[in-house]
């Protein structure tokens, strides 16, 4: 152990990005946690936010005083594995984790097929997770009493944009089943809950899905399904498949010159389609779990907009892009630990367990608290549109700090 | 059902997305006709099938998109990315193709999916797995009512697709090295014993196909995205089609090419996009069998 926390402090004092703190922090002991996370593979740009975000909460605690429990003081240290965006990989290396690195506590990987591969192995060995990055409601009815997670889950993550459809066409003075939804998702955990989420919130209005459709795995075109749409007319375009789906849509629907009111997309600032298409950009929707313009705070980060200045210090990655909230959360994950040892007062994974799940926090994420399955229910998803290449919430009206773009051209 | 039934019905209610279809397949396959033309020489020549080859696309992509971010005019980088890949199939003909290139199938096929995953993690660790593209900034010309759209910078690409492909065929007609590869592929044996270096030929044919995929690569990226680990797509795809055109037939690559990008969407405006890759695969099924039976029959007039 004594080799173990010289070696980190000389890290720490290495580290010209926080100096001074390695003397502060050289007498806490260490907590370790588990990450198997996507360095490699099809989810490494995301796999990288979360890290990132884990990296940047641990240094920040280290920087306030560690953990306090029990009246000793804590750093975190996470393992981390690269899953290469592998669901047997990632169940590999959670049992790897606990069983000879004899982890005690995991945070989750990134997305919500990694979650589900990890999931049942923590839940075996009884070992509390908490993850930031795997939102499909499936996850959250197995019964899991070990997962919990701190974003919102993905159904709510595009059917917002529905009801905002239905608000324009009944100021416009039609009926809200007069709308015509067309929807292309990857087929993933992840992109067919938005599906659900949306078909079901159409349905609630009337409305029809008259474009219905998986995109490809791996192939970046689009232009069979945005010829139907032209074709069609549908008043929302749904489009979800992370990185590459965001990136392909937005430069295929300015190529075709497709003229949707209303069009919604996942993902945005993650394949930094400002960046990359400029105007083509514009007037689309793009859901957010968090948005740096919030108004949330809390003691250890400040604001939201306090975290994305500091997070742009710290990763000069970051500096001319959107801080992704994929990054946000991950902090909000570690915090949430922070805040259940010094709660539990104890490092037993049963007591941490039920401290967890009797969180209720502030954060500059937003509210967390969770369900009895596990899940965040205290914060809303939000949408923004991309108004002049900058990102302007407008939905949920309460958060709204600009008005809606509609209908887009 | 009654959505495969309601896409039919658009098909001839708009018959102009017939049009669309076509021109759409015709640009894509173009594209992916490049990489299959390059496998096809190595194939046919070298009798190596490179598992690397959409891999050398892509990386022919980033070398491309690298350039543009550093000032370069993105139609210049074509022609780098050709040279420079020119430069790398050379080195790893050097160092890793030249050494399996006498050991049997199964090394061969080894050691260029070894060579694939080297390639997509390297670009992956250079240049992170952010999916990238190039905008050239060019115009869309759009005819019938704004319905058909042709992107400038994919018409470009397709030129230039073209123009490549022409040299080469060109080149493999007229030129020695042309002649001495096709010599080579014919009968290696003989083409030694009368005097061809075929060690040359090999190094050359290995390069040229790096390079063809790499110009292949820096067009796609204007036009596409690509991301590290989207090689398999291409590599898939040059399979499907040299497999449907049949080694030794290079004009059959191209118009193999131009038919499955068609028929591709097609198939993805009838059963929808997600099955676009199944329907690549469905017709490699479709040609394997056709050629089994085809083969079958001749032997059976053999007996």
């Amino acid at each position: 152990m004594k080799i173990n926390l010289s070696l980190m402090g000389a890290l720490v004092g290495a580290t010209l990005l926080f100096p001074g703190s390695a003397s502060a922090s050289a007498e806490c002991e260490t907590i370790t946690l588990g990450s198997a996370i996507s360095l490699t593979g099809k989810y490494a740009t995301n796999g990288m936010h979360a890290k990132n975000g884990y990296e940047f909460a641990i240094q920040k605690i280290k920087d306030a005083g560690g953990v306090q429990v029990d009246g000793k003081c804590y750093n975190f240290k996470v393992i981390y594995y690269d899953d290469e965006s592998k669901g047997d990989r990632a169940a590999t290396l959670a049992e790897r984790l606990i069983n000879q690195d004899k982890v005690q506590y995991m945070l989750g990987p990134y997305s919500s097929g990694m979650t589900k591969a990890i999931a049942p192995i923590t839940e075996k060995y009884q070992i509390p997770m908490i993850e930031a990055e795997g939102a499909s409601r499936s996850l959250f009815n197995k019964g899991y009493k070990y997962l919990f997670a701190v974003l919102s889950t993905s159904e709510q993550y595009l059917a917002s944009a529905i009801a905002l459809a239905a608000e324009k066409a009944t100021e416009s003075g039609k009926d809200p089943s007069s709308v015509r939804v067309a929807i292309a998702v990857e087929n993933d955990p992840f992109s067919l809950d938005i599906r659900a989420g949306v078909l079901e919130d159409a349905a609630k209005f009337g409305m029809k899905a008259v474009v219905d459709e998986k995109l490809p795995r791996d192939l970046s075109d689009m232009s069979a399904i945005l010829t139907k749409v032209k074709l069609l007319k549908p008043d929302v375009l749904i489009v979800s498949g992370h990185s590459k789906g965001a990136a392909t849509a937005v430069r295929q629907i300015d190529e075709q010159n497709v003229k949707v009111p209303m069009v919604a997309v996942t993902h945005c600032e993650a394949a930094d389609v400002t960046g990359k298409f400029g105007a083509a950009a514009n007037d689309i929707l793009c859901s957010t779990q968090w948005a740096e313009t919030l108004t949330y705070e809390d003691s250890l980060f400040g604001t939201a907009a306090n975290f994305n200045t500091e997070v742009k210090g710290a990763y000069s990655d970051y500096a001319n892009k959107k801080v992704p909230y994929q990054l946000a959360q991950a902090s909000a994950a570690v915090y949430v630990f922070k805040d259940a040892f010094e709660r539990a007062g104890s490092l037993d994974k049963e007591v941490l367990r039920d401290a967890i799940a009797a969180t209720d926090l502030k954060t500059f994420y937003g509210d967390i608290r969770f369900s009895e399955a596990g899940n965040n229910i205290a914060k809303p998803m939000v949408l923004r549109q991309i108004q002049d290449g900058k990102y302007n919430v407008v939905a949920p009206s309460a958060f709204a700090s600009h008005p809606l773009n509609w209908p887009r051209n | 059902m009654d959505q495969i039934a309601g896409n039919i019905s658009l098909l001839f209610q708009f018959p102009v997305v017939n049009l669309k279809i076509v021109l759409d397949g015709i640009m894509i396959g173009s594209l992916f006709a490049l990489a299959a033309y390059g496998l096809a020489l190595v194939w046919g020549v070298m009798n190596v099938k490179n598992l690397a080859q959409g891999d050398f696309v892509i990386a022919g992509g980033y070398i491309s998109w690298w350039l543009v971010e550093r000032g370069v005019h993105a139609l210049l980088g074509v022609p780098i990315a050709f040279m420079v890949m020119w430069g790398f199939g050379w080195f790893i003909y050097r160092v890793i193709i030249c050494r399996v290139i006498d050991r049997d199938l199964f090394t061969t096929l080894l050691a260029t999916f070894g060579l694939a995953i080297m390639i997509a993690q390297i670009l992956n660790l250079l240049f992170g797995s952010d999916t990238q593209s190039v905008d050239l900034g060019y115009n869309t010309l759009y005819f019938f009512d704004g319905f058909i759209d042709v992107p400038i910078a994919k018409l470009i690409g397709v030129l230039m697709a073209g123009t490549l492909a022409t040299g080469v065929v060109i080149f493999m007609k007229y030129s020695r090295m042309g002649q001495a590869i096709r010599a080579t592929a014919q009968d290696r044996r003989a083409a030694r014993v009368l005097g061809i270096d075929t060690d040359k030929v090999y190094s050359f044919t290995f390069s040229l196909n790096a390079a063809i995929c790499g110009a292949a690569g820096a067009i796609i990226v204007m036009v596409w995205i690509i991301q590290p680990f989207y090689g398999i797509t291409h590599s898939i795809r040059a399979f499907v089609i040299v497999t449907a055109a049949g080694l030794g037939n290079l004009p059959g690559v191209i118009a193999a090419g131009l038919g499955i990008g068609a028929l591709e969407q097609y198939g993805a405006h009838i059963f929808g996009i997600g099955y676009q890759q199944a329907i690549a695969v469905l017709l490699l099924l479709i040609v394997l069998i056709i050629r089994l039976w085809q083969q079958r029959r001749a032997r059976q007039s053999l007996q």
